[in-house]
């Protein structure tokens, strides 16, 4: 109950400060503009341009969505205690874990609803002019899910990142020291720890193993490879078969990106001195 | 009666610093205290430790039967209003908006809401963001979300801080009506001289000890200021009068050209007598009411005097 009290308030506060609004224009423009301008290459081809989409859209969100969950986020606990309104609130009957997961699924929502009206408005764009088959449309609506799960991840990291630090500024650092470090420093560094180890001890389950470590790559592996109408158009089809997870395993691994940070930051936050 | 809230033989450090020691003090139901000091007196430490926001290193605190630390956090916490000193809120909710998510922590009914607004006299701007409400509606909101519920212990800190002196009258006349109505009022403060008729105990912090807790007239009696003194001196005479005052006269305030003395009771005549005696060099007297910013000034620098 007072989980979904805070998590409403966290909409509404979204949608006054025109967050809701501006994520949700940010993803649609993008994704309106991808399927609309970007299907020259399906015209030559005649390929079902709504897996390329979830291709495209995939990596795009790999950059995207982390981003904003982390700007969502990083300032759920911190902020309030510099804005003077975490001593308040926790007068009230209300646990310090209630205040983490409610704070967790107000930003998941808010993502959440711009992931699904941002991407699905490509999505029924392409739909109505034809252009998808029933196999890409499966394909779509699990890269959806995943988007938001990949965003939970990082609302999760956010809030971590918010309970562990003094001042806002830092949690804004570790905000973007986290997306650097997921987003693009890890794969350069396991590509180059690949190259060093040339194949001598990290064999093909070392790396899913690693892979598996970075929710981003997990998002990427998932859409890329997992369903066989996307992965002929990621260039992955080969690289995917090698590195072939079962399904449920993603959903597990992601899971565990989210559900993992959220219990680090409950811990952290109860240690905390307000 | 049974308190409705106490501390007993509480001792709070932080790292090595200790923010209270060996606290004991109870809050009666139905009974006003204020509680006063310096900054860094250990007020703050207190109240934090009857909302349950950090626990005691040594000793216990109860608020209405429950641990606020402990499991019965939420148990203490629904019995508590608290206003904290100044009190924020997000500016882009409304006023209602606000009330109704805070009653919904409380799981109390919405409709009472419109009511509390008017009784602190903001109903007019329910619908408007709290981003346009000035700095004493604000504080008049955190009074309002602090009666949610009908709390059997009100802690209101520095409630008229930064507010005007009409909305400062408000809010005493607000704890006066609160305290008719039944309930339990603890009030941490520095308006000492505005506080003190509208409360029935006072609880004097000072470096983290309880140096006094109790009404007026028997702070009075103990601190040995039952009697107040202005008295006028002749221009830079006031070493000398001092020197020739009865033991039991204190000091409080002293300038160019008077003093401020307290004395007990039983010195009264003592010290009239020898004032007399030093015409010349006392030109005038006037004998004032003691009050408790006189009583705080004199009990804090006795523990000054303690050896």
């Amino acid at each position: 109950m007072n989980v979904w009290l805070l998590a409403l308030q966290e909409i509404r506060v979204g949608l006054r400060n025109r967050w809701v609004v501006a994520t949700t224009l940010v993803l649609g423009a993008l994704s309106l503009s991808l399927a609309l301008l970007g299907s020259a290459p399906t015209g030559e081809v005649k390929a079902d341009s709504l897996a390329i989409i979830v291709v495209s859209l995939a990596s795009l969100s790999i950059f995207l969505l982390p981003l904003i969950a982390l700007l969502l986020s990083y300032d759920a606990i911190v902020g309030e205690q510099e804005r003077g309104t975490l001593v308040l609130l926790l007068s009230y009957p209300v646990a310090r874990w209630q205040v983490v997961l409610g704070k967790g699924l107000g930003h998941t929502a808010i993502l959440a609803f711009a992931t699904i009206v941002g991407y699905g408005s490509a999505g029924v764009a392409l739909w109505l002019r034809g252009d998808a088959d029933a196999g890409s449309i499966g394909a779509f609506a699990a890269m959806v899910l995943t988007s938001i799960m990949l965003g939970a991840s990082f609302v999760a990291m956010g809030c971590l990142a918010s309970t562990v630090v003094r001042e806002r500024a830092t949690a804004a650092g570790l905000a973007v020291g986290a997306w650097l470090f997921f987003v693009l420093v890890y794969d350069t560094a396991v590509l180059g720890l690949l190259v060093a180890d040339q194949g001598r001890t990290i064999g093909e389950q070392g790396l899913n193993v690693l892979l598996l470590l970075n929710p981003t790559d997990v998002y990427r592996l998932f859409n890329m490879t997992a369903t066989e109408s996307t992965s002929i158009y990621s260039g992955m089809a080969g690289p995917g078969d090698a590195a072939a997870l079962p399904l449920p395993l993603f959903f597990a691994a992601l899971a565990a990106w989210i559900l993992v940070p959220l219990a680090l930051a409950v811990i952290a936050f109860r240690r905390r001195p307000v | 009666m049974e308190a409705i809230a106490h501390w007993s033989g509480v001792t709070r450090r932080y790292g090595k610093i200790v923010a209270v020691r060996d606290v004991d003090l109870a809050l009666s139901p139905g009974s006003a205290t204020a509680l006063v000091g310096h900054n860094g007196a250990g007020k703050a430490t207190l109240i934090k430790l009857l909302l349950g926001l950090i626990r005691p290193d040594s000793g216990e605190v109860r608020v209405a039967g429950a641990d606020p630390g402990g499991n019965g956090g939420a148990d203490a916490r629904r019995a508590l209003g608290y206003l904290p000193e100044n009190v924020a809120f997000h500016g882009a909710m409304t006023g209602a908006e606000l009330m109704a998510f805070y009653a919904g922590l409380k799981r109390q009914p919405v409709a009472r809401n419109a009511q509390l607004l008017e009784q602190v006299g903001i109903a007019h701007a329910a619908g408007r963001r709290i981003s346009t409400y000035s700095k004493g509606m604000r504080q008049r909101l955190g009074i309002a979300q602090a009666l949610i519920g009908d709390p059997r212990l009100l802690l209101l800190d520095e409630p008229t801080s930064g507010l005007d002196p009409a909305s400062r009258a408000d809010v005493f006349a607000l704890i006066d009506r609160l305290r008719q109505a039944g309930a339990t009022v603890l009030v941490s403060t520095h308006a000492l001289a505005e506080i003190e008729h509208h409360v029935d105990r006072i609880a004097i912090m000072h470096k983290g000890a309880l140096v006094a807790a109790g009404s007026l007239d028997e702070l009075r009696r103990g601190s040995g200021a039952e009697l107040a003194l202005r008295v006028r001196v002749a221009p830079c005479r006031t070493g000398e009068v001092l020197e020739r005052l009865p033991g039991q006269v204190r000091c409080i305030r002293r300038d160019a050209q008077s003093l401020e003395l307290v004395a007990p009771a039983a010195a009264k005549m003592a010290l009239l007598r020898s004032l007399l005696s030093m015409e010349g060099m006392v030109t005038d007297l006037e004998l004032g009411e003691v009050g408790l910013a006189q009583v705080y000034s004199r009990l804090v620098a006795s523990i000054g005097e303690a050896p």
